[in-house]
């Protein structure tokens, strides 16, 4: 384990899982972060996963990679994966680039995230 | 030297010749004008004003060979008619008009001494299309700066995000939609999402006269920025034309959600949102 200020938190609010990177990670930090939160997700018997990106001025390939990983992997664990506070800017990238989330839904701030998450309904006609 | 002073002597007689059938030539040059039907945007009098005017400057021009009044003069000119809609093509045929009708007056005068009549022609003719230069290119200078005023016109004018309803925002786009005003587009709407917190978008591009390729992309990853920020957006207006082009470039249209009209968008985007908006019955326009 490195020392220092935590790279990630990871928080249960009910049934869901609100996992905060503070910070750009690198990519055996992603790893780790991967195997950690969906780890968490058995433990905690979570339906709903939130990844607060808001921190992050910069999302490169692999990390868009290794969040839809994350929304895959939780998906086959039971729970539904919602990315949340991604930077005007940072979309932008994304999308030029060519990463989107794939088909991971995603909202403004954790708030709607979790409003997302709860009333599913409302959340899936949005994605459409 | 004796060539020049025989030419300068030459084109003063020429000049006085000029001076003195001035109304019956300028006569005849309106009515040639009217026939090749030049000017149309002009009513009588003003052509009348105009052609004495013009006139009275060509003369002037062949006889000092100062171009300086003259192109201060057609850039004047050209501000008062291009608002008017007279063509490049009008302007140009006009003094070509004018040139012809007074060589033609000088082959009248002089054709008993075809000598003459050859130097007077080679006094007059380099002038004659000096001038006819000098109006062409104050005419285009001009139309080109009314242009460039335009086209600084539409970029400043800006993009505006509006918010309609608690979360939902709507986005005109008037005009031509090039790449930068299209960049510009994308980070007002993004940074707008996000201080409105806004869930749905209506981006309403009726005002837009056509897209290309370029636009057409930035625009789907537009679309596609938003929804990664939580936003659904909903495309209204979209022309036959711009229509035709998205479908025609290839653009991946299955992730977008167009509908016919703002009004229709505004209604979807109601109803994504849950309101319900209800006419009060007892309701006055008053």
């Amino acid at each position: 384990m490195n020392s220092g200020p935590a790279l990630v938190s990871i928080l249960r609010q009910g049934s869901t899982l609100i996992a905060s990177i503070h910070t750009a990670l690198d990519d055996s930090e992603l790893v780790r972060f991967r195997t950690d939160l969906v780890g968490q997700i058995g433990e905690h018997r979570c339906r709903g996963v939130i990844i607060d990106v808001a921190a992050l001025d910069v999302i490169d390939s692999f990390a868009a990679l290794t969040l839809r990983t994350i929304a895959e992997m939780a998906r086959l664990r039971g729970a539904r994966t919602v990315i949340v506070g991604i930077q005007p800017e940072v979309a932008f990238t994304m999308v030029r680039l060519g990463m989107g989330t794939g088909g991971i839904p995603t909202a403004l701030d954790l708030e709607e995230g979790l409003a997302l998450l709860t009333g599913g309904a409302d959340g899936d006609r949005r994605r459409s | 030297m004796t060539q020049t002073t025989s030419g300068q002597h030459l084109l003063s007689e020429l000049v006085a010749h000029l001076r003195e059938h001035r109304t019956k030539l300028r006569e005849e040059w309106a009515e040639r004008i009217q026939q090749a039907h030049l000017l149309t945007a002009m009513t009588p009098q003003e052509m009348a004003a105009e052609t004495t005017s013009v006139y009275d400057n060509y003369v002037e021009v062949l006889e000092t060979g100062s171009v300086e009044a003259l192109q201060h003069y057609a850039r004047d000119l050209s501000e008062r008619i291009i608002p008017r809609g007279v063509e490049t093509h009008e302007v140009v045929g006009i003094v070509l008009l004018l040139r012809d009708v007074l060589a033609r007056s000088l082959f009248e005068k002089y054709q008993r001494d075809f000598g003459l009549l050859n130097q007077v022609l080679d006094a007059y003719e380099p002038a004659a299309n000096r001038i006819a230069n000098t109006v062409a290119v104050s005419f285009v200078d001009e139309r080109e700066r009314v242009i460039r005023q335009q086209q600084d016109a539409i970029r400043e004018l800006s993009t505006p995000v509006l918010p309609v309803r608690e979360r939902l925002l709507i986005l005109p786009i008037i005009g031509v939609l090039d790449s930068d005003r299209a960049k510009q587009l994308t980070e007002q709407l993004l940074a707008g999402i996000r201080r409105h917190r806004a869930r749905v978008v209506v981006i309403d591009i009726t005002g837009a006269p056509d897209v290309d390729e370029a636009v057409a992309n930035h625009l789907v990853q537009t679309v596609d920025a938003s929804r990664l920020m939580g936003a659904s957006v909903i495309i209204t207006g979209l022309s036959p034309k711009i229509a035709q082009t998205l479908v025609t470039i290839g653009v991946d249209l299955s992730k977008m959600n167009t509908i016919g009209d703002l009004q229709g968008g505004l209604e979807e985007a109601e109803r994504l949102l849950g309101y319900a908006v209800t006419k009060k019955e007892d309701a006055t326009l008053s």
